[in-house]
């Protein structure tokens, strides 16, 4: 060993994926893109194997929710930076496509006018001009990621640089989407209100209440969730990754270090923004509905909740955290309506007291500790 | 048809007997014809005090010719009328054919001549519809003119501003020919101008026109401003035009100080908000979602007080508040005690964590209200003194409410303050924020002053709760419209800083009123949280950053 380096030896970036990471991914993907869509629309009803359309709707509507729970882990697990703003996100998406559907519509509404039947029935003429694009799909698909990537590039950028931190950075962020909830509250603001947008019929000219365009918004749900997996994955593990974990840990040294924090806790905002977005682009058809109570304080603390019981600073643990969560709040609100939000509020404070590392951090630390004795 | 008295009434007697042998619409006809009759008969009568032929015609008939005569009986208005008029608003008057009757309290009375009869037991109630009982209380009120109390004939001639009627204008006359009161006067005069605004003469327009622009209030400004558009003669047209802008001056004045006042009146409940937050998020660093439902707990408690009152007290319910305020702090302040030793005491020194688990809290404090007052909002009733107001101008009235809860967030404010500054507590309590573990060397137990001082802090918020008790809903969802004002109060006002917080609470207050004028509610409420994020990003510390070596910790 006769050859010596003045330079660091950066550690090798590890592989994207293990051996049994890669058999748990096939397997979830051959599940969303085969399985599920053979067991809803092949099996007959009367089999036991059989997946109801109300199953298939319940987690399709979960997957989107587990990407805004990955997307809250990566700048609250990964960056330390706790947002209270991350359902804004989600309804800017939601409300994008929203627009695009209500266009969809066309003259079949209930007063047969090209317009939207809210403007018919405020009595505007013509649509606003930020509905300008919205009849092409191309568009939405981009202003779905812009608008919220955008907002969320400027409210970042005067936060950020202003070094607001912590609890400071959480309460301004509630305030933005609270504030943005009245706004879109308001008849003039011309987002149909406190109804916001229903009754969808069409996307992309085809009737959107059909079983097959269901099970094909599914599975892109599913490939989004996938996708969106990996290239968490991706981005934690490169250099990128471990300066924003540097940051969470100890902000201080980072900067001392040499390094900016700006640009990289601008980046993940921004990208954990439009995550949220697409996820509820996905959300919206559906659902078949999107209204401001989307933007309420409330919704964007449960997405907290969904990464903290799954765990912080891991991947699975959000989406397992988002399948948790819903899952149960789904069965309890039919089964014990009054008892939910006693679950979710011991949920909160369980979690928060006496697993601050969630389910999957738990799981890990058992089969850490399993492993350590079986060395002893 | 010029009968005499004498041969008419056996005549109609005839009539009204055979009414009661005939189909419904026939008899309806015949009364029709009974009326104008009576009409007829009335016009020759003297009109000097109430008769017999009067009371009839007022409770018999249809509705026109019953109105017909009721303006008349104004004309000569004495105390029996007033008297009969007010029978007939209590439909207390029945009739027996046509013997008109008073039945108060199961006996009759003759409402002439004022004594006792029999109550035949054909006697039949009259029917007042909606216009006769409008036209009956109008009759009243302006019977008022004439009343001895003073201030009730103030009353009467401001509701005839108001409402300005032609035909009581004869009564007006007679009212201010023998009025003495030189105020109730001028209060005639006003209400005589309105009146004679309309009239076909230009002259005495005219005269109203100038007379109306001493009464400053937006009624007559409504009135000036119908005249104005109808209004032909040059003259008068000037005069109304000039009078408009006196009005209008005065007016703004009005207006300017009641945003002012609604400004500093929403300040007061802002900072009676944002006390205890200042407390438990300002001093310890607690992040706590809950205040909002610590606040409900409060109202609540407030609203059992109420509710124990009424049943057992019912003769002292006017002074249940002064129960309920310190049974709304000791309430919120033992929740708040429980919980700082249940929960939060685990979780000093990690804010994110305090922040969802303190919302948990304020979910479960939430369902458990709903569990056991149920969803509906309930309702909490003002002590009798708290109603009513202050009346400074014409179109400025000072509502009691309002002031009373002024007062009592300057009381908490001082009793915070004093508490804080001057006592061995607030001692203990800036001890331990300021240097732990110092404090805990020098033998202050840390861990009690921590449950005192969040307990304070939640008290105050119980106290917050009571007074939104008294000015508006109290559901369980009473905190979490709160919540989100009073941190952006604290984090504008800078943390740990009680001056800070007094002049952001007032600042967003008066803000969000002043703007409401002129965007309205929502986009002022939105203009004002833009504002706060905006200003955090200027000066994250808030007004008043805390220097040295605090700052950063």
């Amino acid at each position: 060993m006769t050859h010596t380096t003045s330079t660091l030896q950066l550690p090798e970036a590890p592989a994207l994926l293990g051996t049994k990471g890669w058999i748990f991914f096939l397997a979830a993907f051959i599940t969303v893109c085969a399985v599920v869509p053979v067991l809803n629309l092949w099996v007959p009803a009367d089999n036991m194997f059989h997946m109801s359309d109300y199953a298939v709707a319940l987690v399709g509507k979960i997957m989107c929710y587990a990407i805004c729970a990955l997307a809250m882990d990566l700048i609250w697990g990964y960056t330390g930076i706790l947002s209270l703003g991350h359902g804004l996100f989600f309804a800017l998406g939601g409300y994008v496509m929203g627009m695009y559907l209500m266009r969809q519509i066309g003259t079949d509404g209930n007063y047969k006018s090209n317009l939207p039947d809210f403007m018919v029935f405020l009595d505007w003429k013509t649509l606003p001009w930020h509905w300008t694009f919205s009849d092409s799909f191309v568009a939405t698909l981009l202003m779905v990621v812009l608008v919220p990537g955008v907002l969320a590039f400027v409210f970042g950028y005067f936060a950020f640089r202003s070094r607001i931190k912590g609890v400071y950075f959480s309460i301004i962020t509630q305030a933005m989407t609270f504030a943005a909830m009245l706004l879109f509250f308001r008849n003039e603001t011309g987002f149909g209100g406190n109804n916001g947008f229903t009754d969808f019929k069409r996307i992309l000219d085809l009737p959107i209440a059909t079983p097959a365009m269901r099970m094909t918004l599914f599975v892109l749900t599913g490939w989004a969730l996938l996708m969106s997996f990996l290239f968490a994955r991706w981005l934690v593990q490169s250099k990128f990754g471990r300066v924003l974990q540097a940051i969470r840990d100890a902000e201080s040294r980072v900067m001392f270090s040499g390094y900016s924090p700006l640009p990289y806790k601008l980046t993940i905002w921004v990208i954990s923004a439009v995550m949220c977005g697409i996820a509820g682009a996905l959300y919206v058809p559906q659902v078949g509905i999107i209204n401001p109570s989307e933007m309420s304080p409330a919704n964007s603390i449960e997405m907290a909740v969904w990464a903290a019981v799954g765990g912080r600073a891991t991947l699975l643990g959000p989406i397992v955290g988002a399948f948790l969560v819903n899952g149960m709040k789904s069965w309890l609100t039919v089964t014990a309506p009054e008892f939910w939000l006693y679950f979710l509020g011991a949920l909160f404070i369980g979690v928060t007291l006496y697993m601050p590392q969630g389910v999957v951090g738990l799981i890990q630390k058992i089969s850490a500790k399993k492993k350590a004795e079986e060395r002893v | 048809m010029n009968l005499g008295e004498g041969t008419a009434l056996p005549f109609f007697m005839g009539i009204w007997m055979t009414c009661f042998s005939l189909p419904a619409w026939a008899r309806q006809l015949a009364l029709r014809g009974v009326c104008t009759l009576a009409l007829g008969v009335l016009s020759h009568v003297s009109a000097l005090a109430l008769t017999t032929e009067q009371t009839r015609a007022l409770t018999l008939g249809d509705t026109d010719a019953r109105v017909t005569a009721l303006q008349k009986a104004l004309a000569s208005p004495d105390a029996p009328t007033a008297a009969f008029l007010q029978a007939m608003a209590d439909d207390a008057v029945k009739v027996n054919g046509t013997q008109v009757l008073v039945v108060r309290d199961g006996q009759a009375f003759d409402p002439v001549s004022g004594e006792a009869t029999a109550l035949p037991d054909t006697a039949e109630d009259v029917i007042n519809n909606n216009r006769m009982r409008g036209e009956i209380d109008a009759a009243l009120s302006a019977l008022q003119l004439l009343s001895p109390d003073a201030a009730l004939r103030v009353q009467a001639a401001k509701s005839v501003l108001k409402e300005p009627d032609p035909t009581k204008l004869a009564m007006l006359e007679k009212a201010l020919a023998s009025e003495t009161n030189e105020g109730v006067k001028k209060q005639m005069l006003l209400a005589r101008a309105a009146i004679l605004l309309n009239s076909n003469n230009a002259d005495e327009r005219f005269a109203s026109a100038k007379t109306l622009a001493d009464s400053q209030t937006p009624d007559t400004q409504l009135l000036l401003n119908q005249r104005l558009s109808q209004e032909e003669d040059k003259k008068v047209r000037a005069q109304l035009q000039t009078s408009l802008l006196t009005i209008q001056a005065a007016l703004s004045w009005g207006e300017k100080l009641g945003a002012l006042f609604t400004g500093i009146s929403l300040g007061s409940i802002l900072l009676l908000v944002a006390l205890g937050l200042a407390i438990t998020y300002g001093l310890m660093g607690v992040i706590n979602m809950a205040h909002g439902e610590l606040m409900m707990i409060g109202a609540y408690a407030t609203y059992v007080v109420q509710g124990l009152f009424r049943q057992y007290l019912p003769g002292m319910f006017d002074a249940y508040l002064l129960v309920a305020v310190p049974a709304s702090f000791l309430a919120a302040a033992l929740v708040g005690a429980v919980l700082e030793r249940l929960v939060l005491r685990h979780l000093y020194g990690r804010p994110l964590e305090t922040l969802l688990a303190t919302w948990g809290i304020s979910l479960v404090l939430m369902q458990g209200v709903r569990s056991i007052f149920g969803a509906q909002n309930v309702g909490v009733e003002n002590p009798s003194w708290m109603s009513g107001g202050v009346q400074l101008l014409a179109n400025l009235s000072l509502p009691y409410n309002r002031l009373i809860i002024i007062g009592f967030a300057v009381f908490v404010l001082v009793g915070m303050t004093l508490l804080i500054s001057k006592t061995r507590l607030g001692l203990f309590v800036r001890g331990v924020t300021q240097n732990r573990p110092m404090a805990s060397a020098l033998g202050v137990n840390t861990a009690r002053i921590d449950t005192y001082a969040f307990s304070l802090g939640c008290g105050i918020a119980g106290l917050a709760g009571c007074a939104l008790s008294q000015i508006g809903n109290v559901g369980p969802d009473l905190g979490q419209n709160y919540i989100v004002d009073a941190f952006m109060v604290v984090v504008l006002g800078g943390v740990g800083q009680l001056a800070g917080t007094v002049y952001a609470a007032m600042g967003l207050g008066l803000m969000n009123k002043l703007l409401e004028g002129v965007a309205g509610a929502v986009l002022a409420k939105i203009a004002v949280l833009v504002f706060i994020i905006v200003f955090i990003q200027k000066r994250p510390q808030g007004i008043f950053a805390m220097k040295g070596r605090s700052a950063e910790a």
